[in-house]
């Protein structure tokens, strides 16, 4: 039994009909690497409820910082808050039989289940999509987990900066003399968000011409494996085992990132061809090291690469970030400010995308969220509320959707179900 | 076991992509070729100027870059030269049959050639047509040029990466692309699911920039929130301490590197008990290890002075270890951490062998196979309830 237009809470909200209205989706698990997914799904209008536990909190309303003022608080977290906006938020137990027969009510009323618990956790729950689909045939799950569900590291459980490393990022970046760099964040449960939620479309496109749904076991670090394809092609292809090298670049020269005026400013700079070292070079007020006939090939700059750098920082140093960007756009040059985490509010290339969209939370305030990084003219993202508080729309699930009437609800809540 | 071949499946199956893009959108219709698409790829005669980025592979056929194998693999191909006329019409013939068309020309640049949005859609109201560019289709920027290095800078990544006493760094081999296509494939399949209630379809505008921005995760809500501008710290993680402290997150081992931290929360204690209990069996665990209550420890408010003391004592202990002891002993000890792999070891790992990631394909510019990664969207094999 899917969802339809007519019930969906953005029909019952009024909001305009969006790109995924028709679809009804339930959250289980926690972080990012499932409620991002159901993110993307929301942003577009499809209902999302999240099934929470106050027995057994998501980790971003508990372990993550920032809060708002600095105060931990299960809703005074920045990072829950910029996951789970324009969803619904259920408490159920599902230690408790009657709140585990409440999620399998509530999943025969869905199209998609997102859930990123260890693998099989939702099995021993009883709420395995084989189960389920015997219920609800039309129903997809995906199951997002750090390694995939088979295979002799499918109970490996870790945290996204580990598995970044794992699948070979954190090797890559950084500088060849030193130990590499850390990458920000769960960066690799953001690659798997994007393909998850690619797999969650897919799978609607099978449902519509078989009628069936089907069980996705998403593997993350086989999704960051696909965005090295290329350096594992070139591994098994040679022998060579790629390394970090900074910013520089295989054949470009410069390409690099250097100082401006200033504390901390920096800004990236990149030639590709010799057509664009001749403006640069021309917009640099044609220095006399500049005019060496041998940086005028592309072998001839990398091979001078370190002193190249050294110039051309001489040059940015003593000069405003804005007034390199603008010397060297005006030039045609691949230019960029290297934005910092205040620059990006600030930027107007992402004020005129609406990259964040402001949005008042009960608790927090009004802050951002992301917003998708694409447009879609004909149906626009609709995002417009805040994060669900702890338990927000019990009543409208439970009593609403799943149409259980007011004495069972109180009930319930007595018996610890709705914990 | 797993049986790869039955888990794979083709839910695009019979949709058709037509392909014209450069390097920024490569990995879009890989993705929908991934999921059983028929992706053509259209390049200008001659082939796409893109292909002979290095690293280059080699073969008795000729020479490609990796890159472009890559993000091309499962593709068809064909040249068309959109400079002519005919070659134009012939586009617009096959785009009014197509599901799909993909491209990464400046803004304006098809409109310019006459097979623009307008007059796609005219022929195929249906079409959903998705542009991948640096900064998007409209703005300030639109018409700038960039690469991955000003898309990292401009997208903030490269700020909050590297060593504190060198400029930031870009994130690994060029990232900006794929995260801008994989987002696009998102929007790509939204204008699809679209499409199929109302027949409509649309120009889906994908920002490289925007494409980076998830890789900031949490760090903006930093400034929003508390005013504070993270930054990069090389090996370690902030932002967990409510003193500033920073956790060391990448350690020299015997051979190499691995990701370990101490942690918070009930996996982290449990972590960090498990990893003294093993330095205390190897001798190398001083006494103000052993008697660290585990129950009620806590990452948030630890000093900078007792952060750096466990760090110093767990540095020796990595550095007698092989990135292969670690991976076992974390592994049976249920300790939170990794190797951190080159791709030698990602191509030795057990765990994507078992899972049949690696296959062997032909790749006709080279005149011999390759190895990729497949199999990404993968159907569950029905697990047992485990106790």
């Amino acid at each position: 039994m899917s969802a339809t237009i007519e019930d969906t809470g953005a029909a019952r909200l009024g909001e305009r009909p969006a790109a995924l209205a028709d679809l009804r989706v339930v959250e289980f698990g926690g972080f990012a690497a499932g409620p991002a997914i159901g993110k993307h799904m929301a942003d577009h209008g499809a209902e999302v409820i999240r099934v929470e536990s106050r027995l057994r909190l998501d980790g971003f309303r508990t372990n993550y910082p920032p809060y708002k003022d600095d105060q931990p608080g299960i809703e005074r977290a920045g990072m829950f808050a910029i996951t789970n906006n324009d969803k619904l938020g259920v408490t159920l137990n599902l230690k408790s039989a009657a709140g585990l027969g409440l999620a399998a009510r509530l999943i025969e009323r869905a199209d998609v289940v997102i859930e990123n618990f260890t693998p099989g956790t939702m099995e021993r729950l009883g709420l395995s999509h084989e189960v389920m689909s015997a219920r609800n045939p039309g129903l997809i799950t995906v199951s997002t987990c750090n390694q995939g569900a088979t295979g002799p590291h499918a109970q490996r459980a870790g945290f996204g900066t580990h598995l970044t490393a794992l699948s070979g990022f954190a090797h890559l970046t950084g500088w060849q003399d030193r130990s590499p760099a850390l990458l920000w964040g769960p960066f690799i449960d953001y690659i798997a968000v994007a393909y998850g939620a690619v797999a969650v479309l897919a799978a609607l496109e099978m449902r519509a011409r078989t009628g069936r749904g089907c069980h996705v076991d998403l593997s993350q670090y086989e999704t960051g494996i696909q965005l090295l394809a290329p350096v594992m092609i070139e591994h098994f292809g040679t022998g060579a085992v790629p390394t970090r090298m900074g910013n520089r670049h295989p054949t470009a020269a410069p390409h690099g990132i250097f100082p401006c005026a200033g504390v901390e400013r920096w800004c990236a700079i990149s030639v590709h061809d010799d057509a664009e070292w001749t403006r640069l070079r021309a917009a640099l007020g044609g220095a006399t090291w500049a005019g060496e006939e041998s940086l005028a090939t592309a072998e001839g700059r990398k091979s001078a690469e370190d002193d190249l750098e050294g110039r051309i920082s001489e040059w940015t140093r003593v000069r405003e970030r804005v007034e390199v960007v603008e010397i060297l756009r005006a030039a045609n040059v691949h230019v960029a400010p290297v934005n910092d985490m205040r620059d990006v509010f600030e930027d107007p290339q992402l004020i005129h995308r609406r990259a964040f969209r402001r949005l008042e939370h009960p608790v927090i305030g009004p802050h951002s969220v992301p917003g998708p990084a694409f447009v879609l003219p004909e149906t626009p993202d609709v995002i417009a509320s805040p994060a669900f508080t702890l338990g927000e729309h019990n009543r409208y699930v439970i009593c609403d959707l799943l149409r259980v009437d007011e004495d069972e609800f109180a009930s319930l809540e007595a018996e610890g179900a709705l914990q | 076991m797993v049986q790869p071949d039955a888990a794979r499946a083709v839910p695009l199956e019979g949709l058709l992509a037509l392909d014209l893009t450069g390097e920024l959108g490569w990995l879009l219709g890989k993705i929908l070729a991934d999921l059983g698409a028929t992706v053509l790829k259209i390049d200008p005669p001659g082939g796409d100027p893109g292909r002979c980025q290095p690293p280059l592979l080699h073969g008795p056929a000729g020479s490609v870059g990796a890159a472009w194998v890559a993000f091309n693999a499962g593709k068809q191909r064909t040249d068309l030269d959109l400079a002519v006329a005919g070659d134009r019409a012939r586009l617009v013939e096959l785009a009014a049959s197509a599901d799909f068309l993909l491209e990464s020309e400046a803004p304006g640049r098809l409109d310019e050639l006459g097979i623009g949005w307008a007059v796609l859609s005219e022929r195929n109201p249906r079409l959903v047509m998705t542009s991948v560019t640096p900064y998007g289709q409209d703005g300030p920027l639109a018409y700038v040029p960039a690469s991955d290095l000003e898309l990292m800078a401009s997208g903030g990544a490269a700020w909050l990466t590297g060593d504190p006493d060198r400029p930031p760094v870009r994130v690994s081999i060029p990232q900006a692309a794929a995260w801008a296509c994989a987002n696009a494939a998102v929007g790509t399949l939204i204008a699809h699911h679209h499409r199929r209630l109302t027949g409509r379809g649309q120009h889906v505008d994908a920002s490289s920039q925007c494409g980076v921005l998830p890789m900031l995760v949490h760090a903006p809500t930093f400034w929003e929130m508390a005013r504070v501008n993270p930054m990069r710290a090389g090996a370690f993680l902030v932002g967990r301490n409510v003193n500033g402290a920073r956790m060391r997150n990448i350690w020299p081992c015997r051979d190499g590197f691995v990701t370990f931290a101490i942690y918070g929360g009930s996996a982290g204690r449990l972590s960090n008990r498990a990893l003294v209990e093993w330095m205390a069996e190897k001798g190398m665990a001083p006494d103000f290890l052993l008697a660290i209550d585990w129950d009620t420890f806590e990452v948030a408010t630890m000093t900078h002075r007792e952060v750096e003391n466990m760090e110093a004592a767990i540095a020796p202990f990595f550095l007698t270890l092989t990135k292969r002891e670690f991976m076992e002993q974390t592994e049976a000890r249920r300790m939170l951490g990794y190797v951190v792999a080159t791709a030698e070891d990602i191509a030795a790992d057990p765990q994507l062998k078992a899972r049949g990631v690696w296959t062997d394909a032909d790749a006709p510019e080279l005149g011999r196979a390759v190895r990729l990664p497949v199999g990404w969207f993968r159907l569950a094999a029905p697990l047992q309830a485990t106790q």
